[in-house]
């Protein structure tokens, strides 16, 4: 193997030099491995979800076991799968090379963020291995403080812990975007992934804290019996609520745009050309980041708030929907015309553009005062929540994984069977939660495991459809796994893309560039390019 | 921050030319310089944050509980409250003293001023043990022997809640910069930092005032409610 080039995974070997790494590359990595476990966890959840509620008896499940279910698919997907997904996945690994860096700035609080992730999932996982948790994710008091039996306390650690390692991570984040910059480097030049990232880490460092004080409040409330939102003292249980979507709410946005960022990357470089309006696609991701923060009480329109409140709330709802426009406006627009290359990260960017804007746009009927009160707590707003998430960030996480996937290993996988598992994604995907507005909007509420019998019918399409999607993420496994020992190699650049990330060999070298790079072009200079491609 | 305070013996020969404190990832000290103190201010900012969400319960309860929050803020020790408050910024001035010890090269004065302040946060901690004895002797710990007179019984137990979930989580903060401020000082004496490079003592100098700054806030907000009507 002499003629092996130095990379970043082969100039150590030892079990150490991983658990040891202070790499940005390696860290990503060891990300992708625990996301991944954890996205398994969750999917067997909510498997097990979905095939109780193919019939209408409670048959399969007990009500405390159905709650649980649904509790836990939660807590494990939005805390260990959505949030960590794109920026401590792909954003560790991405963000030094297209920066022109060596690392981020502090290698080991990023090795910190790591470890610190890795120990809140334990904790998490302990708790639901030794009982489990069943408040629903939210954690709402005074269910969780007072009346619930299980877990709560085990899994609030886990998820407060967890916290502090979005919080590093964004805050090592935005300290490298703004003093690791290569020269020449200008934030007008830099790719849409960085400044997606940045809001991102933004809405990290000013949302997060206020999620972990709010759990802490709840751990000494129902550990200790203090008084906080206790409402047999004068407390106020709506306290709670609004605490814990100032965070959660703002936290959408951590999920979905980084995965904002990776599809205008995908997007420019498979339309083979420059990005329509590219200070308008930067400036809306910070937007969305700042208008996310004002919009959490929409969450809260039946919780007894004030009409007056609610109608500001309601309004903003509606503002915060501009910046997602202009991005799917900008989007389409650079599509308009471009010589579309329809390799697989394509496919699966186009399908993410297509379940966001369902997503986005039902976001808006559930932003309407009126409307919210016939579909607050249905599954209509289960159905909405999961194309934002599953149809918009898991999607949008996947167009980045098999765009970087050749960086990343230096392979290629199967573009016949990563075309196939889009496809397949995308059926399931619509087949399970199509059928979900309808049962929201005929009157279905979400965490009931006995429904009359009416709703079958849909919802046997529902967990058909969950069965196809299974499918196709197995098939994404598979694939993207023996693409490790078959696959082709790569070479630096195998799409043809802009970006300082491609001109660095695949895999990338242990400290990413031979020669400190220097920038003089704006990014996606694509229609300059000589290549031809097809 | 942990890279900023970490001891490097610097990357062998490719940066044998380097000054031993600039990491390989970065290309000057400068910028190392500047990275550490955005990365601790950003960090203060969640810090802000943090504390923020017990600030906006401490807010709305005091505005539905004016009363309850008068009679029990009456029940601390104002006199133990202003002695700490004069004692944690006085720890402050020689943190800065020793920033700018640091800064001007005198090795010796940075060891002493980080000892006289953590004497100062040791003084802070021994007074705060002796008020919270005095509340769990008086049965002010909320929980199920929490006693208090009166019918704002409720809403005083609330209080004493914010009370010590505030208290406590900057009493927790100044142990933490206890051990932080052990580590620098440590490597004070061991005559690591000069005029060119002491971004840890600046940081850990931020973050021990931050901390002052919160008790700046929870003394007049715990401990003067309605004083003034009280001496009248």
């Amino acid at each position: 193997m002499a003629s092996t080039p130095l990379t970043y995974l082969n100039h150590e070997h030892s079990v150490a030099s991983w658990l040891l790494t202070k790499d940005h590359k390696r860290i990503g990595v060891m990300y992708l491995v625990v996301v991944t476990l954890a996205f398994f966890l969750g999917g067997l959840f909510a498997t097990l979800i979905r095939l109780e509620l193919a019939t209408p008896a409670g048959d399969l499940l007990s009500n405390d076991d159905y709650n649980k279910m649904f509790t836990m698919h939660g807590v494990v997907m939005v805390f260990f799968v959505l949030i960590p997904a794109v920026p401590a996945i792909l954003g560790n690994f991405v963000l030094p090379l297209m920066l022109g860096a060596k690392d981020v700035a502090f290698p080991k609080i990023n090795l910190l963020s790591w470890y610190v992730f890795v120990i809140g999932f334990l904790f998490t996982v302990y708790a639901m291995v030794t009982g489990g948790v069943d408040t629903g994710w939210t954690f709402y008091t005074p269910y969780s403080s007072r009346a619930s039996n299980s877990n709560v306390m085990m899994t609030g650690i886990g998820v407060f812990i967890t916290g502090f390692s979005s919080i590093l991570t964004g805050l090592n984040f935005m300290v490298t975007i703004h003093r690791m910059r290569a020269p020449g480097l200008t934030w007008f030049r830099l790719p849409l992934f960085v400044w997606a990232v940045y809001a991102t880490s933004l809405v990290q460092i000013l949302g997060t804290p206020v999620i972990a004080i709010t759990v802490l409040a709840l751990a000494v409330e129902r550990g200790l019996h203090f008084g906080i939102f206790d409402a047999a003292l004068g407390g106020d249980p709506v306290l709670f609520q609004h605490m814990f979507w100032f965070y959660s709410h703002p936290a959408v946005y951590i999920m979905i745009l980084p995965p904002m960022g990776a599809i205008s990357e995908v997007i420019a470089c498979f339309s083979r050309k420059s990005i329509f309006g590219y200070s308008f696609v930067a400036f809306s991701s910070l937007a969305i980041a700042i208008f996310g923060f004002l919009v959490w009480a929409h969450h809260m329109f039946v919780s007894g708030i004030s009409v007056y409140s609610a109608l500001v709330f309601s309004f903003l709802t509606y503002a915060v929907a501009i910046p997602s426009a202009v991005k799917t406006f900008n989007w389409t627009a650079t599509m308009y015309k471009g010589a579309i290359w329809l390799k697989a990260p394509m496919i699966w960017a186009i399908s993410f553009l297509a379940l966001f804007l369902v997503g986005g746009l039902t976001g808006l009927i559930t932003a309407a005062l009126g409307v919210d009160v016939h579909i607050h707590d249905t599954y209509f707003v289960v159905a909405h929540f999961h194309f934002i998430m599953v149809g918009g960030a898991v999607m949008g996480f996947f167009a980045g994984l098999h765009f970087w996937w050749p960086k990343i290993t230096g392979r290629m996988y199967s573009e016949i069977w990563a075309k196939v598992a889009a496809i397949v994604v995308l059926a399931g995907f619509i087949l399970t939660f199509g059928p979900q507005f309808i049962l929201g909007y005929l009157g279905m509420p979400r965490r009931y495991h006995v429904y009359p019998d009416e709703f079958q019918v849909l919802n046997v399409l529902s967990s058909a459809g969950a069965s196809i999607l299974a499918v196709g993420y197995l098939i994404v496994g598979i694939y993207l796994m023996a693409s490790l020992f078959k696959g082709k190699h790569a070479g630096a650049n195998p799409w043809h893309a802009t970006g300082l990330e491609w001109t660095t060999q695949s895999p990338p070298l242990p400290h990413n560039f031979e020669v400190q790079p220097i920038v003089t072009r704006e990014a996606y200079e694509y229609s300059s390019q000589e290549v031809t491609v097809g | 921050m942990g890279d900023a305070v970490a001891v490097h013996g610097g990357h062998g020969d490719a940066h044998a030319h380097h000054h031993p404190d600039l990491q390989h990832h970065f290309d000057t000290l400068e910028q190392q310089h500047e990275a550490a103190t955005l990365g601790m201010w950003l960090f203060l900012i969640t810090e802000v944050l943090f504390f923020g969400g017990l600030f906006l319960a401490y807010m709305l309860y005091r505005v539905w509980y004016p009363v309850a929050w008068a009679e029990a803020s009456r029940e601390l020790d104002i006199v133990l409250g202003a002695f700490n408050t004069a004692v944690l910024i006085g720890s402050s001035l020689t943190m800065a003293l020793a920033v700018r010890a640091a800064q001007t090269g005198k090795q010796r004065a940075t060891v002493v001023w980080i000892l006289l302040t953590m004497t100062l946060g040791f003084v802070f901690l021994i007074v705060k043990y002796f008020e919270y004895k005095e509340k769990f002797e008086h049965h002010h710990v909320p929980g199920p022997n929490f006693v208090f007179e009166g019918p704002e019984a409720g809403p005083a137990q609330i209080y004493f809640s914010l009370y010590f979930l505030m208290t406590g989580l900057h009493a927790t903060h100044m142990i933490i910069g206890f051990f932080i401020m052990a580590v620098i000082a440590w490597m004070a004496h061991k005559k690591r930092f000069t005029p060119e490079w002491y971004t840890p003592v600046e940081i850990t100098g931020l973050y021990w005032h931050f901390v002052d700054i919160v008790w700046i806030f929870l003394f007049p907000l715990l401990y003067l409610v309605d004083r003034a009507g009280h001496f009248a």
